[in-house]
């Protein structure tokens, strides 16, 4: 026998099944009156600094089906690279958003300021990029996967590097698509499958 | 905001073993659901370590109370009451202190107020479904709320829902985020539930599955189940954080 670690192992996940809305989107869902607005309905109020965004995309499936009930998380530094709640960070970002397919289209819709720089713990310059969080029905663990931009350098990104098989780093990056505004699809399984992520 | 402890390294790792399989065919929505390729692994960086904090001004007055936060005059949902309580902690076994814990459910029929559930079960016209808390300095939080109902859903030709609450969890750092099911203990469905069936480890299904709490339980009025939830912890040493130069 050897000394116990006396750690604990993280709660196994389970699928945010089908209602995930009523849950994290309420009002969205037709359940208005529980709370005063849904939890991340803007990534940025009036008056954020840096360029501001319009990202359209859908979550595809093995089919090519654009799923409708999924629900996707931000999570972004603001245009300085700086997180809310760090010394400095611009207080119009809240960082954190919240977004679901419309139900016709089938398409989400994200307007949010074009990141900065952030640094790895060792110093290495990542390129920007959004974080995002995908659960739906049949996703049993939560997908991790990073949105970074068309015209951007991302050569030396130290995730990017990291994948093999190069025309892969293309299913992470948003393309432009005009002003301000980018596509980025998420592919679940097949042809073009999006790179997850385990960070 | 950014765990600002001088010894915060990066995130464990996630152990994989201790989670569902992504692509388990019995859950026949997985199927077309489930990436094929391997993850693509790194050490934490700042945009998984830090996350959004929600303060104590966002959450209302009743809405860890499910019983009658949806109720248009105050009369309580239908059901049998009972408090649902439990410390949200990292893999070290420290408190997770003021983190957001969002529930959802179905009414005590086993139906959920949502448009695409059409179940025989009457909604219940003083119950939503959803509610959420933060914790407090320790990590503990409380919701009260109904048992809810089990229910059939179209997957295989006779599948049951086991009574459920879901979770979802923030912690402190994005990565670190959680969604989850509670259980209830000695629901002869979880055995039988390809949902539960995707975690495929024992010990971590018997993790998804709350105890009756009777020194919990308030006589004459409800009982209650606890319902511990472990997030992604942080490595904490010296040699951590001051990579160059070293």
């Amino acid at each position: 026998m050897v000394q116990p670690l006396n750690t604990y192992r993280e709660t196994a996940s389970q699928t945010a099944g089908p209602y995930v809305h009523i849950g994290c989107i309420p009002t969205f869902a037709g359940l208005p009156g529980v709370y005063p607005e849904d939890l991340g309905l803007r990534a940025i109020e009036d008056g954020a600094k840096g360029e501001i965004i319009t990202i359209k995309g859908a979550v595809i499936d093995g089919t090519g089906w654009a799923l409708r009930d999924a629900m996707i998380e931000s999570w972004q530094p603001d245009a300085a690279g700086k997180f809310p709640g760090q010394p400095g960070a611009d207080a119009k970002v809240n960082g954190f958003c919240r977004f679901s397919a419309d139900k016709d289209s089938g398409l989400y819709t994200l307007r949010t300021v074009k990141p900065g720089r952030v640094p790895t713990r060792d110093g290495r310059m990542q390129a920007p990029h959004i974080s995002l969080w995908i659960t739906a029905r049949g996703i049993n663990i939560g997908l991790q996967t990073r949105m970074y931009f068309e015209g951007d350098d991302v050569s030396d990104d130290p995730l990017l590097s990291r994948i093999e098989q190069r025309p892969r780093v293309e299913t992470l990056i948003a393309k432009r698509t005009g002003d301000g505004e980018y596509r980025f699809d998420i592919r679940l399984q097949g042809e073009d499958e999006t790179v997850f992520l385990d960070i | 905001m950014t765990d600002n402890r001088p010894d915060a390294g990066p995130l464990v790792p996630r152990d994989r073993s201790a989670h569902p399989v992504p692509y388990f065919p019995d859950y026949k929505t997985s199927v077309p659901r489930s990436p094929r390729w391997p993850l693509v692994s790194m050490e934490s960086t700042p945009s998984e370590e830090t996350g959004p904090r929600f303060g104590h001004s966002l959450i209302g007055p009743n809405e860890n109370n499910l019983i009658v936060n949806f109720s248009p005059d105050g009369s309580p949902a239908v059901g049998e009451r009972i408090l649902v309580h439990g410390r949200v902690v990292d893999e070290f076994g420290r408190g997770v202190p003021e983190t957001l814990v969002e529930v959802w459910q179905a009414n005590a029929g086993g139906r959920y107020r949502h448009v695409k559930d059409t179940y025989f079960a009457p909604l219940d016209p003083n119950f939503g479904g959803c509610g959420r808390t933060l914790t407090d300095a320790d990590g503990f939080y409380q919701f009260m709320t109904i048992r809810p109902g089990a229910y059939p859903w179209p997957n295989r030709a006779n599948d049951w829902r086991p009574m459920h609450i879901h979770f979802s969890v923030f912690g402190h750092s994005f990565g670190q985020r959680l969604i989850t099911q509670m259980y209830f203990e000695g629901d002869p469905l979880i055995r039988l539930c390809p949902i539960a069936a995707t975690v495929a480890d024992r010990s971590q299904l018997d993790g998804l599955v709350a105890p009756l709490d009777m020194a919990m339980a308030r006589p004459l009025d409800f009982l209650a189940y606890k319902f511990d939830i472990v997030l992604r912890g942080r490595r904490q040493t010296m040699f951590e954080n001051k990579l160059e130069g070293m």
